[in-house]
């Protein structure tokens, strides 16, 4: 049985992060992912990342648009610690190698984005997701003999001893099947988002929620599980980002009928408005039949010199090419709004540890919660690395301090036991594909930009039916090498959670804050409702619905206009 | 919608059954990907066709395959294009090259690509301490390694590598541009000890052969072959450094052979990449390669007489080449994050954010000025 002082299962930028500051601490460290590290979703980050690193700029107004952006729901200690952090940590990956956009004076420079009220990220051109996670893998290669990586290895359950605490994971190896325990002193999730919950979404294949619901099956508690970030600037069908830099570089948005319409919704802010409002204002053009036939908005990049598009913005050049035939450079392009985030995860401290000792998470499958209602474009990557490297280094210190637990071996049995049931399914259930099909499409329409009691009470119960007919789903693959049917059925088990808990939250917030807009409770509701619903794993049934005051520091919540 | 008709290539390890062909319809429009058509496939009939793939936008590298022969990404090739180039209207997908198979459309990346990656000290190696704040760098070298940093890792271009076919060893078109990020980049501290470890690897930078097939197949404009030769040119004339290879001398005689006759002299070739015919150096040589003239005297590849008396002289067109680029002060760099024309000059139109970023090149830094 390998066994490590950490454990860290994703290998995102905030999976490499934590590797790499616990093993600074001095831990063994091992790493894992379902996919080779630089496949990780982190890569679609396109647009940047976020720091008061300019001498005239200060961490205190890039907390208070944080602040505001989460619609007041993020916890003002954790947004805090991520803005004073945030400078210093953009510093350590430009030491490490990043090939960040400099100024005239070859100095970091910076581009505008949404929400913000200074220019405020650093990025390579419009790669820096990529940019930052090839960077973070070249340093995992540096260190290859402190951090063991297993790539391609799928986690299926977390396992626990009898006290409840957190002693590691068991996983299958992709390429051959065979199933291992691995014993840990700790534990980080750090897998990710939960965007294929949706369709269309920008997200990847491989977002399926996985460490959300792993962890709130083993008792960690979920945290704004209701709060679903629509990006406003998706292609539509395929649901491809068009990254916000775009904006922040100065193109414009208008309806069908010519009108840069940002002007009725947020008059100062305009196109860069937090995320939530415009995709709101666009979603309220579509739906009043100012948007385009195909259900659009167009967003024109025209308005961006040419050779500063091609050179900041290549990748989306590429993109408007390949995926939608459009020369950005020369035309418009069609938008609307789509699923890109989810706020909410598995609830932490400020180190990342969850209430099950022994785990901790971080980045997107985390809610430390310095998001809250709404995220502000360039601060997801922030998350990442901030709460990335405190929760290594609050693992690594864990560790130190304990000897090795006991891992059951029973864990291991029961898993083999139940992926052996998968692949010897008989009989002809519905296709994986087709539920999560109709997960997909469902969710899309009921719990999308605008939301009803009745349209999620039916959304819920779509989730039921889905979740008795993904237990007995089809299956093609008998094989043990790279069997990918039968990790989709894991997949889909996962997802149906993650929605389950998405829903219900929904439903529990009676209000309009941040990415949640209940046509039936228009307003923001401080009174009732400042405060983050939290729902734990309550056996087969819906979960348990409970409350966690919002951590106050400076900021009173005021009225929100941008 | 269109009907499209896939070809793939399948092979499970465990069936104990050589690879095959087997052929699915697609219900797609043209415009989407040949991965939609083969996640299409999956999805309806069956799951267990085995394909890496996860962002569907070209960005995360994972479907490298080859379509038609060619290797691409397979979110990155749209049906109708795909179906218009394929021999008998079938779109044909297969696993890349160069790389063994594991299991239908998946390759053992680790075994090869990743190898070749960690050849190359792929993470920077600075100088000293970190600095308190940032490094302060030109900002044309940060854009000109973020065409490397570009790479997706997929491994289209090491699928199709022509020298890697024939020396399994050749560091590879990705690595070597894995490479010049660093040696491109002023903040690593060993470029000499990279170009001299590189140079003098006889399955290094002078190991390619000029195909062009990793420029053809990579997907994001990375252009493996022209950061290769970005690395011969610092290593051979800024770092001066003469390999045992005999690479960079090589690659002089052969661009003054073209300078002095215009078509390739092959009977020069040889003998001047070795310091010419007198050369204590070129003799052995000369000698080890008499088997190799001989064979091809007498199977008619050459005659002597085209051999030794070669009566082309290059041209005025060809001299005014040359000059142009001798005449040059700085070497002549392609890189596609610095090109693109200026529009007209629009102040009104220039945004703020822009302007704070910045980011302006000065216009002569753009070759196409």
């Amino acid at each position: 049985m390998p066994a490590h002082d950490v454990l860290i299962i994703g290998a995102g930028l905030a999976g490499q992060r934590a590797a790499l500051a616990a093993a600074e601490v001095g831990a063994t460290v091992a790493i894992m992912s379902k996919v080779h590290p630089v496949r990780s979703h982190s890569n679609a980050a396109a647009g940047g990342i976020n720091a008061a690193l300019n001498p005239d700029d200060s961490w205190e107004s890039h907390a208070f648009d944080t602040v505001k952006g989460s619609d007041y729901l993020g916890d003002q200690d954790a947004i805090e610690i991520m803005c004073r952090e945030a400078p210093g940590e953009v510093l350590w990956l430009e030491h490490r190698g990043v090939t960040f956009h400099r100024n005239l004076e070859g100095k970091l420079g910076t581009r505008a984005f949404g929400g913000a009220s200074a220019a405020r990220t650093y990025y390579v051109a419009d790669i820096t997701g990529q940019a930052l996670l090839h960077v973070l893998y070249e340093q995992l290669m540096k260190f290859h003999a402190l951090i063991d990586r297993y790539e391609e290895w799928f986690v299926t359950a977390l396992v626990q001893d009898d006290d409840g605490q957190c002693t590691g994971a068991v996983a299958r190896n992709i390429r051959d099947g065979s199933m291992e325990l691995f014993g840990a002193k700790a534990t980080i999730q750090a897998s990710g988002g939960a965007g294929q919950c949706f369709k269309p979404t920008t997200n990847a294949l491989i977002c399926t929620g996985d460490g959300i619901a792993q962890s709130f099956r083993i008792g960690a508690p979920l945290m704004d599980m209701e709060m679903i970030q629509y990006h406003p600037t998706t292609l539509a069908g395929n649901g491809i980002l068009i990254t916000e830099g775009a904006r922040g570089e100065g193109a414009h948005l208008y309806n069908a009928e010519g009108e840069r319409f940002m002007e009725k919704y947020a008059p100062n802010k305009m196109e860069l408005a937090s995320r939530d409002v415009v995709s709101r204002s666009e979603q309220t053009e579509i739906n009043e039949g100012r948007g385009f036939p195909d259900g659009t908005v167009a967003l024109d990049i025209t308005k961006v010199p040419r050779k500063r598009t091609l050179e900041a913005l290549r990748e989306i050049v590429n993109i408007g090419r390949d995926f939608a035939g459009v020369d950005i450079t020369r035309e418009p392009i069609h938008i609307r709004p789509g699923c890109h985030y989810i706020m909410g995860g598995v609830k932490t401290d400020v180190w990342g540890a969850t209430s099950i000792p022994g785990l901790y998470a971080a980045g997107e499958v985390a809610c430390v919660s310095v998001h809250g209602g709404n995220r502000l474009g360039a601060n997801s990557l922030l998350d990442t690395l901030i709460f990335g490297r405190r929760s290594g280094e609050h693992a690594a210190q864990r560790a130190a301090g304990m000897s090795a637990p006991r891992a059951s071996r029973a864990a291991l049995a029961d898993e083999r036991r139940m992926i052996a049931g998968i692949i010897g399914r008989e009989g002809g259930g519905r296709r994986i594909s087709a539920i999560k099909d109709e997960l997909g499409t469902m969710m899309n329409e009921k719990c999308a930009v605008f939301r009803t009691a009745q349209g999620l009470a039916e959304a819920h119960e779509t989730i039921r039916r889905l979740k008795e007919e993904a237990s007995v789903a089809a299956i093609d693959d008998r094989g043990s090498v790279f069997n990918q049917d039968v990790l989709a059925a894991l997949e889909l088990e996962y997802m149906l959670d993650v929605a389950e808990c998405i829903v219900v939250g929904a439903i529990e917030r009676k209000e309009s804050r941040g990415a949640q807009f209940r046509l039936d409770f228009p307003e923001r509701n401080d009174d009732e409702w400042l405060k983050h619903i939290t729902l734990s794993v309550n056996g087969a049934d819906a979960p348990q619905i409970s409350y966690t005051p919002v951590t106050m520091t400076q900021w009173e919540p005021q009225e929100r206009t941008y | 919608m269109a009907d499209y008709t896939l070809r793939l290539r399948r092979y499970s390890p465990e069936s104990g059954e050589a690879p095959y062909w087997e052929e699915f319809e697609v219900d797609l429009d043209g415009k989407r990907s040949v991965l939609d058509g083969i996640l299409q496939v999956k999805d309806r009939t069956d799951a267990s066709i085995a394909i890496r793939c996860s962002c569907r936008a070209a960005i995360c590298g994972s479907c490298g395959v080859r379509i038609n022969g060619k290797p691409n990404l397979a979110c990155h090739m749209h049906l109708d294009h795909a179906a218009e180039n394929a021999v008998d209207g079938v779109i044909t997908v297969e696993p890349m090259g160069n790389m063994p198979v594991i299991k239908d459309l998946i390759v053992d990346m680790d075994a090869v690509h990743w190898k070749k990656i960690q050849r190359v000290t792929p993470w920077l190696l600075p100088d000293g301490p970190d600095p308190e704040r940032e490094h302060i760098v030109p900002p044309e070298s940060m854009i000109d390694v973020t065409q490397t940093m570009a790479c997706i890792q997929c491994g289209a271009c090491v699928s199709d590598c022509l020298s890697m076919e024939v020396d399994p060893l050749f560091i590879g078109p990705a690595a070597l541009a894995k490479a010049y990020r660093f040696v491109g980049d002023p903040r690593d501290g060993q470029h000499y000890e990279r170009l001299k470890d590189l140079s003098e690897d006889p399955h290094g930078i002078y190991d390619c052969t000029h195909c062009f097939n990793c420029i053809e197949a990579c997907p994001k404009g990375v252009a493996p072959m022209s950061q290769i030769m970005r690395l011969r040119r610092i290593a051979g004339s800024d770092y001066e450094i003469a390999d045992d290879n005999n690479g960079h001398r090589h690659e002089q005689a052969f661009v003054q052979n073209i300078e002095k006759n215009g078509l390739l002299h092959e009977a020069d070739l040889l003998p001047d990449s070795y310091g010419g015919k007198f050369h204590p150096r070129a003799v052995p040589e000369l000698l080890d390669s008499l088997p190799v003239i001989l064979r091809a005297l007498q199977r008619g590849k050459v005659t002597p007489r085209k051999a030794l008396l070669h009566s082309h002289k290059a041209p005025g067109e060809v001299k005014r080449i040359f000059k142009h680029v001798h005449d040059k002060e700085e070497r002549y760099e392609l890189n596609l994050y610095v090109v693109g024309e200026e529009d007209e000059p629009e102040p009104g139109e220039h945004t703020a954010q822009a302007d704070a970023a910045g980011s302006h090149l000065p216009a002569e830094r753009s070759p196409n000025q």
